[in-house]
């Protein structure tokens, strides 16, 4: 069978339009349902110009593995839940990257004696790039699992001892270019950046994992982007770019949204420092805070006309994102205004939060981003604050010596009145006290968000 | 200069050396460069209610590795490599396959006001 090229390429060209429009579908709610239908046919569109190009011998394999594809796929896409997706973001990434990391592999073996020396150091620095994603997503899988604490893994010289693993990595990266035939060089470049990936992430802690996993994507498509390259295959080049570039541009939006660079995101190790702030924060427990039961909250919220709801990373944990929902419908009822404010890195990942309510049934118009809900605090009766810590501490504004300092925060503080539902007095990730909880207009709620919440509901049903 | 190159590797059975000249190799750093700054403008313009079911789409797009793992798989004889690259086109599957199904079940989640009847 004999087909014409000019067919497959005309296939990976329908394949190429079809991803661009899938990224361009994203741009709205409304056609956000054709966003992953194109990329799938796309994909597919891809894989059987492929398989018609490429005539496979060995079929029972290449059916095997599209089978298990589906066999674990499937069940992975269908059961998660919502609470526990940036888990399925950062494994699935492992899955991605160890892929290409095979796949870069294998070429090399494939190659090693015919191919130019361009090819090979591509293959040599994808298959790194490959190898430190695959760990530093089962890493960012681990934690956010919790499988292993958040709290970022430092010791000194830290940063040297990556650095320097990363070098060598990339000089035995070099040899192997040089000399292809000493393949018994690949495992221990391979095994380095594994090391690196593993040591990189260990060193991050759970609250910048948005910033991570939005890194670690945008390695996977830049690997599947240079194994485009050593194919000379146009569309592997297309689809890894826009997944590089995707990447990085969340990145970008998680980080400038903490005020802080990739770099110091990747080797700050931020919350590192959180045992000696939290026993700053003991001592502050001394200042006078003002708590307040669900009753006395539900009275509150009955005089006000618009309410601000700012759900965190709490909400998620406590898995209250229904309650807030009910308590957001009653208000509504009520006659209030509402709506809910999300800081853009709420969350384990980039959006996290809107899924959740979302899931809730929160319409998607309540859902209001940071930039333009805050400047509606001042005219607003009351904000509930519902997880969050860090992204609402208003020392970000005015203190300078602040570890948030600079970082743009929800202005929850100009609001009329301040309900903060949270466990305990414990300082957020960035480990500083929030000074949110002492101004005369904030009222503490204690205790577990849904429990609070739920007493909030029976509270404004009583009346 | 592409055609050849498809042509040619798709009767291919042993493991050949890349046709690669030097106006290939501009030419697909040109739509390396050009893809990337399309994702920018692209991605810059996703609305942030829908970062996370877009990561699901980069995620599932990025295993597009696949192809590159069945390139492999219809080149080789060696039985290692054969393992490799069916355990690369295994991954990828996995992934898009969960990828696309996930990108969907979360952007169906996403409902706008509900108009006379209740949304449910």
């Amino acid at each position: 069978m004999t087909i014409d090229p000019a067919y497959i390429l005309a296939l990976y060209v329908v394949a190429v339009v079809l991803f661009i429009l899938s990224l361009r579908f994203m741009s709205d709610v409304k056609t956000s349902r054709w966003g992953g239908r194109s990329a799938a046919l796309g994909m597919a569109l891809g894989v059987v110009a492929t398989l018609l190009a490429y005539q496979i011998q060995r079929v029972d394999l290449l059916v095997g593995a599209i089978l298990i594809g589906f066999v674990v796929g499937t069940p992975i896409a269908l059961r998660v839940a919502t609470t526990a997706l940036p888990q399925r973001t950062a494994i699935s990434q492992a899955f991605g990257s160890l892929a290409v990391a095979l796949v870069g592999a294998a070429e090399f073996y494939d190659y090693n004696t015919t191919a130019n020396t361009f090819t090979l150091s591509v293959l040599s620095a994808e298959m790194i790039l490959g190898f430190l994603t695959f760990a530093g997503s089962c890493i960012a899988f681990a934690k956010l699992q919790e499988l292993i604490p958040g709290r970022p893994f430092v010791y000194p010289g830290k940063n040297f001892v990556s650095i320097a693993i990363l070098i060598v990595a990339a000089a035995v990266g070099v040899v192997l270019v040089a000399e292809p035939s000493q393949t018994i060089l690949l495992p221990i470049m391979a095994a380095l950046a594994l090391v690196f990936g593993f040591l990189l992430v260990m060193g991050i802690g759970g609250a910048d994992m948005p910033t991570v996993i939005a890194i670690l994507n945008a390695y996977t498509g830049m690997s599947a982007a240079a194994l485009g390259f050593v194919l000379n295959n146009k569309l592997l080049i297309v689809a890894g770019s826009l997944d590089g570039s995707s990447g990085f541009v969340l990145a970008l939006i998680m980080s400038q949204a903490m005020n802080r660079s990739f770099t110091n995101v990747l080797f700050g190790g931020v919350g590192a420092k959180v045992t000696k702030a939290a026993a700053g924060a003991v001592a502050a427990q001394a200042r006078p805070v003002q708590s307040l039961g669900a009753s006395d909250v539900a009275t509150i919220l009955e005089n006000a006309r618009s309410v601000v709801i700012v759900p965190g990373y709490g909400m998620a944990v406590a898995q209250a994102q229904h309650t807030i929902k009910e308590v957001g419908d009653l208000l509504q009822e009520k006659g209030i205004d509402v709506k809910y404010g999300i800081h853009p890195v709420a969350g384990r990942m980039p959006g996290h939060m809107n899924v959740l309510l979302a899931e809730a049934n929160v319409p998607y118009d309540q859902l209001w981003e940071m930039e333009k809900i805050n400047p509606m605090f001042p005219e607003t009766d009351v904000a509930i604050v519902v997880g969050a810590n860090d992204v609402t501490n208003p020392a970000a504004r005015t203190k300078s010596d602040s570890p948030l300092y600079g970082m743009p925060i929800m202005n929850v503080d100009k609001a009329k009145t301040v309900i903060f539902i949270k466990r305990s007095m414990s300082p957020g990730f960035s480990g500083s006290d929030n000074e949110l909880f002492y101004l005369p207009n904030t009222w503490m709620v204690f205790g577990d968000a849904k429990k609070v919440l739920s007493d909030l509901v029976a509270a404004l049903k009583a009346t | 200069m592409l055609l050849e190159l498809v042509a040619a590797n798709a009767t291919a059975t042993a493991p050949t050396a890349i046709t690669y000249t030097s106006q290939d190799l501009v030419t697909n750093l040109l739509i390396f460069i050009m893809s990337t700054f399309l994702g920018v403008e692209l991605i810059r313009h996703v609305t942030r209610l829908l970062h996370t079911p877009l990561m699901a789409l980069t995620n599932a797009i990025s295993s597009v590795s696949m192809i590159a793992a069945l390139i492999v798989m219809s080149e080789t004889t060696d039985q290692t490599l054969l393992i490799l690259a069916t355990a690369g086109v295994a991954l990828a599957s996995t992934n898009i396959i969960s990828g696309f199904i996930l990108v969907e079940r979360i952007v169906r989640l996403f409902k706008s006001k509900p108009k006379g009847k209740p949304a449910k």
